[in-house]
Formats: C-alpha cells, structure tokens, sequence
C-alpha cells in the first residue's frame, strides 16, 4: 500500500532516534508495533468481539456452542454483504444512505417478479441489477453533478424506498419452489457448522471485495481516493471511474443482500431494511474504517457486522434485558470505537 | 426575508432577468410555486382560507402548521451545516423530548394543570439542550466527525426514548399540552406561531449581530477564524447545543399534535427531511454561507409535497419517490456543472471556485 507511506514517516523518524538509546532489539519492536498501528482500530474491534464471547460464554450455557456462532452468519448474512458495499464508499470519503431502501426495492421486486411467474434464473440477476442501476445513476450524480454524496445517496434512498411501495405496498410471500430450494439449502461443515445459501453468497462476497481492495489496481485507488482525491488525479488514477464504480459495487451489494433478505424472510416487504444503512455504517466504523476515507479493511467491516450480530444474540440471551438496549449498547460502542479513532489519529500527526 | 439572504453580495450581474434567474432561491421558489399551482389546478380552492369557529382554516394554514416541528429542526440543521457540519441525531432528539415530557404528564398527579406542563416542557427542552450540548463536545472538543458524533445519539436515541417510555406508546390527555400542536392564537396555529417566532429571533440573532457571520466564517475555514481571534470551538458547540434545543421543541409540538410519544416512529426520517429542506434552501453541505429563508422555502417545499400526495389520493408511502424527484431536481439545479452550461460565463466562474460552492 504505497499510499500508506508519507503517513509513516514521522513516527517512523521517532522510532531512528529512539534506536540509539535502546538498541536495535528495540527498534525492531517499535518498527514491529508501528505497522501495527493501521491495524489497531481493527485489533480493538477483535478484542471487543472476543470479549463479548468470553463474557457470553461465561454467563450463559451454550452460548458459545456452534450453532449460535452459525446462527450468527445466518442471521446476519444480508448485513456482511451491505456492510462489504459501504467499505468500498466509505473508503473513497463517501457515503451511503440508499442500501437499506435498496435492500428492500431488491426484494419487493423479487417476490413481486416471483409471484407474476417470471422464472427464478431471470429473477436472480434481474434485481441484483436493479441494485447497480441506481448504484451507478447516484455515482452520476455524486461525480458528474458533484452533488454531496449525502445528498445523492439521500435522493436514492428515498427513491428506491419510494418505488417499492408503487411496486407493492403489502408484504408478499415468496412461494416459487425453485426460490425456495436455493433459499433452504445448506450444508453441515465438520458435522456441526451449519452454512446456507445466504452465508455461502455472503462469504463469496467478502472474499472478493477483499481480492478487489487488496490485490488490484481499482483497489489501491479507492485507497488513494479516499486519501486524498486531488493527489490521485494528479497521480493519473481514474479517479472519475472509480467514484462511480464505488457506487456501483455498494449498489450492487444492496441488491444482492435485498436477495438474501428475500431469502431469509422469504418474503418482500416494503419497509424491511428502514434504517439498515445505520447498521452497515456503524459496523463499518467499528470495524475501523474511518469515515474520512482512506483507512480502513473490509474484514474489519465483517467483524463490525459480528460484533453488532452478538451484542443483539447477547441480549437475547439474557432475556430480561429489552430489545431496545440493543440501541444503547450499539451508540455506546460506536462512541467508544470513535473516540479510540480520534486518539489514534491524534498520537499519529 | 431580506435580512437573513446571506447570498445576495452576488448581485455584480447586469439585466434584470437573468438577476432574478440567478438568485440563489429562484429555483426553490419556482418549485414551491409550481407545487402550489398544481394544487389549485386539482382542487381550484386549495388556496382558499376560511373562518370557522374564529380560527383560520384551509390547506395554506395546514401547510404553515405542518411546518411548525420540520422548520424548527431545518433552523438548528442549517446553523450547523453553515459550520461544516450536520446533525442526524435530531430525530432522535425529537423522540426524546416527546418521550420525556409525555412520560412526566402521564406520571403527575394533575395532567391537565398548567404548571405541570410547563415544568414537563422544561425538563424536556432542558434535556434536550443537554444533549445538544453533547453532541457539540464530541465535535468540538473531542475532534470527532460531525456526522459520526451525531449518528451515535441517533442509534442511542431511540434506544433512551424507548427506555423512558419503557417500550410503550405514551398517552395522555392534558388541555393546556394540547395546545402547543393544535391550538389557536389569534386565528393562526400555536405551533406555527413558536416556529416563525424562533425563526424571528434567529434570523434577527444571525443576521442583525456579527453571530451570523462568524458562523459562516467558521464553516468557511475553521483554522482561519480561529487564527482570526474568532471561537471557533464555542460557535461550533453553541450550534449543536441550538440544534438539539430547537428539535425538543420540535418534539414537543409532534408529540401535542397526536398526544402520544411513540419512541420508534416519532420524528422518523425529520434529520431527512431537514437536510433535504436545507439543501433545497441552496446552503451548501459544504459549510459557509448559509440561508434561513431558503431553509423556510425548502421546508414549505416539503410540507406542501407532502400534503399534496395525500391530497391527490397517492398513497403517502409513495411521498418519498416525490421527495425523491424534487431533491434531484433541486440539486442537479444547483449542481456546478448544470450552472455553469446555464450561464454563459463558465470561464469566468471556473476560476472562482468558492463562488461556484456556494
């Protein structure tokens, strides 16, 4: 990551003068604990995610028990992949308020398209292409028009919420047979570890995003984008493409979660995903992306989604506590999370 | 409305047309018209005002008494996008207040005494202004991003709100309360009359004292006016502390209109619909030059759409593709490249590029 450099080298001139005192055994650690450094905010969100497990492990019976870790991929398939979407716009400095009313335009349209007949080989691609049609009019917008991205994602959030109820403004089961089969497929892993489609689709999802991020040249400029746009014009990186691309992918994503939102609920229902955006920015934050773009690893995003996931199986768990604590609880690892952030990013100028 | 058009020092173009064109709340105020148009040529007396039971009655009192909790919002939500930043936890907030008050009445001895409202009104807005507070030490003393900062009230909020309310929909029946959301003051509607009151005395705060300046200034290049001897830190926070204030009213008012505080649904999508009526209102999310009136126009856009799709017979869950094709209307309106086609100056503007932000 050739973008991450010009930041390392303050710290990195601190940690030559300190050699001279302490050696270089000390050196080699501090350099080692330096590099670290882009990793911690990730780190914090593994410790808090490990913490959560010993204290549920602690507290409850079977909490720990591989069918509520499962459960926990399952029941939160359709967020990984929102939350995969949103990195890649937060990254650039964006941001994305249209997923969870696309999440529910995809699956109205899919149980709509369902229930009128039309066979699921055509469904399937149709709406997550839905998803990337307004993926790409909102990167239009944000890079052709410059209009903010708030704005922009705004005006598609309310669009795609919009159409959904002129497609159908009550729920609509989801029968088709051959939908249902693919939504009710899994698969035992070591005889315990249950994986459905969703999960499947989910995990796929991330592990692209993480070649495309990390091992391609779209992927270092969405880094260096989110940097800083103006050195990576001048850098000769498309920075026109890839803004609009970004979009697209985040787009694309949404659709493909509204699929597996269709297929988890086996349903479309026009209010389903209100205020989901909120979820997949807040495990994006906690999975140490900075909203300043930039920064930030879409594994770290997966395990926001973990941590958000277990917070609410906690509270399950614990029975008494009621659901909205849920909220608090989130809000409140949110401000931590960020306020670890701003240390960090203070310690580091 | 004159005073507090914060963008009327570009007025250096010739030829009266192409002025008016050119005034940063033409196009809002071309939509507004052409909504209220279309109405009247749906139902010929929309704009017709009747006296019933000595109180002014019709869709433009409606749409001024909608307004009231949306323009009381936008006011806070454009003071802090003049200083760079936004406020999502309004919402929130709107559902705190309505919680905390309601919840106060409905434990009281004498629900429909007045000093018991009074006090319950206090404690919301004193809350309110609390949280305001907060949301504006994590911006400016902490250093964290406005939107960040604010989205952790707005995922708690709601949470706190239904704590209060201990997941149940408050209700209450208290006279003196009804009053704020449906009452009557010399034939206008209470609420409204709070609300172009507070907008008053803001726009006499901001644009009569060097207040609005300094807001502007701070949103123009915080730095800047903070090596310009200008408090960036206290201006930042006083907005956010008036934008919680102004959202308690606001929740007040929603809460006196249904007479119940509904943690999960009261003031639902409000930081929405006041960043859409700010940015309709032409102040840039950019931060800097700000305008009230055009937040007033963009709020009376969005009421009037709103009472519109019911009118008309849509269903008001489709209300949102409407908002929809306003706000890309508007901003594509707005947007710099659409301008600069429109005028035939784009050299000239393109090597000003702070004129064109704004």
């Amino acid at each position: 990551m050739a973008i991450v450099t010009p930041e390392k080298t303050p710290t990195g001139e601190r940690t030559a003068s300190r050699s001279h005192e302490k050696g270089p055994r000390m050196t080699a650690m501090v350099r080692r604990l330096h590099v670290d450094r882009r990793y911690l905010p990730v780190l914090g969100t593994f410790v808090v995610l490990a913490l959560i497990l010993v204290i549920g492990g602690v507290r409850y019976d079977n909490f720990l028990s591989p069918g509520v870790l499962a459960n926990l991929f399952i029941n939160n398939s359709f967020l990984i992949v929102l939350a995969v979407g949103m990195t890649f716009v937060i990254l650039t400095g964006g941001i994305d308020l249209s997923v969870g009313a696309v999440l529910a335009l995809s699956a109205v349209s899919a149980a709509s398209l369902l229930q009128s007949g039309v066979p699921v080989l055509v469904v399937l691609p149709l709406v997550v292409l839905v998803g990337s049609v307004i993926g790409l009019l909102i990167g239009i917008m944000v890079h052709v028009f410059e209009v903010q991205p708030f704005i922009a994602t705004l005006a598609g959030m309310f669009f795609a919420r919009g159409l959904c109820f002129v497609i159908a403004p009550e729920s609509i089961p989801i029968s088709d047979e051959t939908f249902v089969a693919i939504a009710s497929w899994d698969t035992w892993i070591a005889g315990q570890w249950r994986m459905t489609t969703s999960v499947v689709v989910a995990l796929v999802v991330v592990a692209l995003a993480f070649y495309l991020l990390h091992y391609t040249q779209f992927g270092r400029t969405v880094y260096a984008i989110g940097g800083g746009e103006q050195s990576a014009r001048l850098m000769g990186l498309p920075v026109a493409r890839t803004k609009v691309l970004v979009y697209v992918i985040s787009g694309t994503c949404a659709g493909l979660g509204g699929l597996l939102f269709a297929m988890y609920s086996r349903s479309g229902y026009s209010l389903t995903g209100v205020a989901m955006e909120l979820d997949a920015i807040a495990a994006v934050v906690i999975g140490g992306t900075i909203l300043t773009g930039g920064t930030g690893f879409v594994l770290g995003s997966v395990l926001g989604v973990l941590v958000l996931g277990l917070i609410q199986t906690v509270i399950t768990f614990e029975g008494t506590l009621s659901s909205w604590w849920t909220k608090i609880f989130i809000g409140a690892l949110l401000l931590v999370f960020v306020v670890l952030q701003r240390v960090l990013a203070a310690r580091r100028t | 409305m004159s005073p507090t058009t914060g963008t009327r020092s570009r007025t250096d173009y010739s030829g009266g047309l192409s002025r008016v064109v050119r005034h940063p709340l033409f196009w809002p105020l071309v939509a507004l018209a052409v909504l209220l148009l279309a109405n009247t040529v749906y139902s010929p007396d929309f704009l017709a005002i009747s006296v019933l039971d000595g109180h002014l009655f019709g869709a433009p009192i409606d749409i001024l008494r909608n307004s009231a909790p949306l323009l009381l919002v936008a006011l806070g939500m454009t003071l802090v996008i003049a200083t760079r930043g936004i406020d999502l936890s309004v919402g929130a907030t709107v559902a705190i207040a309505g919680a905390v008050s309601l919840s106060f009445i409905a434990s009281s001895p004498n629900p429909g005494a007045v000093s018991t409202v009074l006090v319950a009104m206090g404690i919301a807005l004193l809350l309110c202004l609390f949280l305001g507070v907060w949301n504006g030490l994590l911006v400016s003393v902490v250093g964290i991003q406005p939107i960040i900062a604010t989205l952790i009230l707005m995922t708690a909020g709601r949470g706190i709100a239904m704590l209060i309310t201990e997941g149940q929909i408050t209700t209450v029946t208290s006279a003196p309360f009804k009053t704020l959301g449906s009452g009557f003051w010399l034939g206008l509607p209470v609420a409204a009359l709070v609300a172009l009151g507070v907008y008053a005395l803001v726009a006499a705060l901001t644009r009569r004292t060097a207040l609005g300046m300094l807001v502007e200034s701070v949103g123009i290049n915080p730095s800047a006016s903070r090596l310009a001897g200008v408090k960036a830190r206290t201006i930042v926070w006083t907005v956010f502390a008036l934008s919680g204030l102004f959202s308690g009213l606001a929740g007040l008012i929603l809460a006196s209109n249904v007479m119940a505080a509904d943690a999960n649904n009261a003031g639902l999508f409000i930081e929405l619909d006041a960043i859409l009526a700010v940015v309709i209102g032409g102040t840039s999310l950019q931060g800097g030059k700000f305008s009230l009136s055009g937040t007033l126009v963009g709020v009376f856009i969005i009421t009037t759409l709103t009472l519109t799709v019911t009118i008309v017979g849509v269903s008001p869950l489709v209300t949102p593709l409407f908002k929809a094709v306003v706000v890309i209307a508007v901003t594509l309106l707005q947007s710099p490249v659409v301008r600069e086609k429109l005028a035939a100056r784009s050299r000239r503007r393109a090597a000003r590029p702070e004129e064109v932000a704004a």
